[in-house]
C-alpha cells in the first residue's frame, strides 16, 4: 500500500529523464560567485596580473587591456538615454572603431538582445574598462536575469540586477577586474532606474553618469544643458553632443556615436553614426569648435 | 593626477577674460584663500599662472620686470604676441637648464594697434599656442567647444565663464575658493566682479 501511495503522490513522469540527484545538480548549482577560475600559479595572482597589464606604470607590459571609452546615461522625463562611442584601444593602438558598447541584458532565449523596430523588453548595460570583463559579466548577468524571470515569473528590477553585478564585482575585488558599467531600465515597480556599478564594488543609483576616459568632457557638455524635462529629441541630441565632445577631445574615444532610448516598453536603438560628418556638420552649421580651423 | 588649480581664458569680439582660482594649497592645507595668481605685464597684457610653488611667482615677476624694462629702454610697448614669444623663449631655455621653471601660463592681451584680442596657452614644456579659449583641465574645454564663438560680447563671455565655474563646482572634488577674474579691453586690464558664492545644484 505504501508503495502504491508513494507512486502516486508525485507526478509520475518527474523522474523519467533526470534522476533526483541530476535535478538538484542542475537547479542547485547556480554559476558560482566564488572563484572557480584558474589563477596563475604565483604567490600573488592579482599583483602578477597588474604587473602584466598596467601599462601606466610599465609601458612595456605584455598584455594591453582594451581600456579608453566614453559612455553616458541619464534619466529624464521620457525615460533614459544611453549613448556611447565605439572605439576600443589597447595601449596606444586603436583595436577597433566599431565596438558595440551598449549590451542588452535581457532574455537571451527569446532573442531579446537583438535590435528590432519595436521597443525590445529588457535592460541595457554599458561597457567601459576591460572589454572582455564587461562582455563576459554582462552576459553572465543576462543569464541570471533570465533565470530570475523563469523562477519568479516576472522581470527583474534594475535594483536587483545591479546588485547581482555589484555583489559579483565585490566578490572579485582585488583580483584585477576592470569595468565601469551603467545599468538602465524602466520597470513597473521602479519607473526609470539608472545604476552605476564598477569593479571596485561601487553601486550607485543616480540621474546622470558619464564613465570612461572621456567622462570629464562628456560631463562638461551634459551638465551645462541637462534638465529633467528635456523632450525625447532634445535628450537624444544632448547625449550625442556630449559623446561628440568627448570623442573630439579624448584620444581614446572615437568612431561611431551609438544611442539608445529606454522606456517602459523596452529599449529603442537610435543610430550608430560615424562621428566625422557629424563633427563637421556641427562645426560648420552651428559655429561650434571654433578652435578648429577648416582653412589652411 | 588630481587637478588642484584652475586657469580659464576666454576671448571675444573686443576683450579677453582670464580667471584664476584663489586658493593656494600645500599638501592637505589651503594656506591662502584670496590669492591673485596673475601679473600685469604691461598696459594691455597680463598673465595667469599655476604650477610648482615658488617657481610661479618668481617666473611671472621676472617676465613682468623684463617686459617693463623693454618698454623703458625702447619707449614702446610690446604687443601680446611679442610678449608671448618672449615668455616662450625664456621658458624654453629654462627647460634646458639645471632647474627649469615648472609653470603653466595663460597670457591674455589686446593688441594696441590692431585692437585684436589675443590669448596664448603656454605650458611648462614651453609649448605656445594661440587659442580662442583655454583651460588647464578637462571639464571646461568640451563646454567651451560647444558654447564659444569668437564674436561674443563681454556679457556673453562672463556668462560662459559662469557656466565653466558652475561645472567645476559641480564636479571638482576640491574647493578652489572661487576665481579671480580679470578683463582685458582696449582700455587696459581691470578686475571684474564675479559671484563666487553661487550654489550649484548637481543633476
Amino acid at each position: 500500500m505504501d508503495k502504491l501511495v508513494a507512486q502516486y503522490s508525485r507526478p509520475s513522469h518527474q523522474n523519467d529523464f533526470y534522476t533526483e540527484e541530476e535535478q538538484t545538480d542542475m537547479t542547485g548549482s547556480l554559476p558560482p560567485l566564488s572563484l572557480k577560475f584558474a589563477l596563475p600559479p604565483v604567490a600573488n595572482p592579482s599583483a602578477f596580473l597588474r604587473a602584466m597589464t598596467d601599462d601606466h606604470s610599465n609601458p612595456s607590459c605584455p598584455i594591453k587591456l582594451a581600456h579608453g571609452t566614453t559612455t553616458l546615461a541619464f534619466r529624464f522625463q521620457g525615460g533614459i538615454i544611453v549613448c556611447t562611442d565605439s572605439r576600443a584601444t589597447a595601449g596606444n593602438w586603436i583595436a577597433s572603431q566599431t565596438v558595440k558598447k551598449v549590451i542588452p541584458v535581457s532574455r537571451l532565449s527569446r532573442g531579446e538582445d537583438k535590435p528590432s523596430n519595436d521597443p525590445t523588453p529588457g535592460l541595457l548595460g554599458t561597457m567601459a574598462g576591460g572589454a572582455a570583463d564587461c562582455q563576459y559579466w554582462l552576459r553572465y548577468l543576462s543569464q541570471q536575469c533570465t533565470l530570475h524571470e523563469i523562477r519568479h515569473k516576472r522581470r527583474i528590477t534594475v535594483a536587483a540586477a545591479s546588485k547581482i553585478l555589484a555583489n559579483l564585482t565585490y566578490a572579485y575585488k582585488g583580483y584585477g577586474l576592470s569595468m565601469g558599467t551603467m545599468l538602465a531600465g524602466v520597470t513597473p515597480q521602479e519607473g526609470p532606474a539608472l545604476y552605476y556599478i564598477d569593479s571596485d564594488g561601487t553601486r550607485l543609483p543616480g540621474n546622470l553618469f558619464c564613465v570612461g576616459s572621456g567622462q570629464t568632457f562628456a560631463y562638461g557638455v551634459l551638465d551645462a544643458n541637462y534638465r529633467y524635462d528635456l523632450s525625447e529629441k532634445e535628450a537624444l541630441d544632448l547625449g550625442r553632443r556630449a559623446i561628440l565632445a568627448a570623442m573630439h577631445r579624448d584620444a581614446y574615444s572615437g568612431g561611431f556615436i551609438n544611442c539608445y532610448h529606454v522606456t517602459e516598453a523596452g529599449w529603442v536603438h537610435h543610430g550608430f553614426d560615424d562621428m566625422n560628418p557629424i563633427f563637421w556638420k556641427t562645426k560648420l552649421e552651428s559655429g561650434e569648435f571654433s578652435n578648429v580651423t577648416s582653412e589652411l | 593626477m588630481l587637478q588642484r588649480e584652475v586657469l580659464l581664458g576666454i576671448t571675444g569680439k573686443d576683450f579677453v577674460i582670464v580667471a584664476a582660482s584663489k586658493a593656494i594649497m600645500r599638501g592637505p592645507t589651503i594656506i591662502k584663500a584670496q590669492d591673485d595668481k596673475t601679473r600685469q605685464l604691461n598696459r594691455h597684457t597680463m598673465m595667469a599662472f599655476s604650477g610648482e610653488a615658488g617657481d610661479t611667482v618668481q617666473f611671472a615677476e621676472f617676465i613682468q620686470a623684463n617686459v617693463q624694462l623693454y618698454s623703458m629702454r625702447n619707449d614702446s610697448e610690446l604687443s601680446p604676441s611679442a610678449v608671448a614669444n618672449f615668455v616662450r623663449g625664456e621658458l624654453a631655455s629654462s627647460l634646458r637648464s639645471r632647474s627649469p621653471y615648472t609653470v603653466n601660463l595663460l597670457l591674455g592681451g589686446m593688441d594696441p594697434h590692431t585692437q585684436q584680442p589675443h590669448l596664448y596657452w603656454i605650458d611648462y614644456l614651453a609649448s605656445l599656442a594661440r587659442v580662442p579659449y583655454a583651460a588647464h583641465g578637462y571639464y571646461c574645454l568640451s563646454l567651451l567647444d560647444k558654447h564659444h564663438n569668437p564674436e561674443i560680447d563681454l556679457a556673453q563671455g562672463m556668462k560662459l565663464l559662469e557656466m565653466c565655474t558652475d561645472e567645476l563646482k559641480r564636479r571638482l572634488p576640491i574647493d578652489y575658493k572661487g576665481v579671480l577674474v580679470k578683463i582685458i579691453t582696449k582700455d587696459g586690464v581691470k578686475e571684474a566682479d564675479f559671484d563666487n558664492d553661487k550654489i550649484v545644484r548637481s543633476a
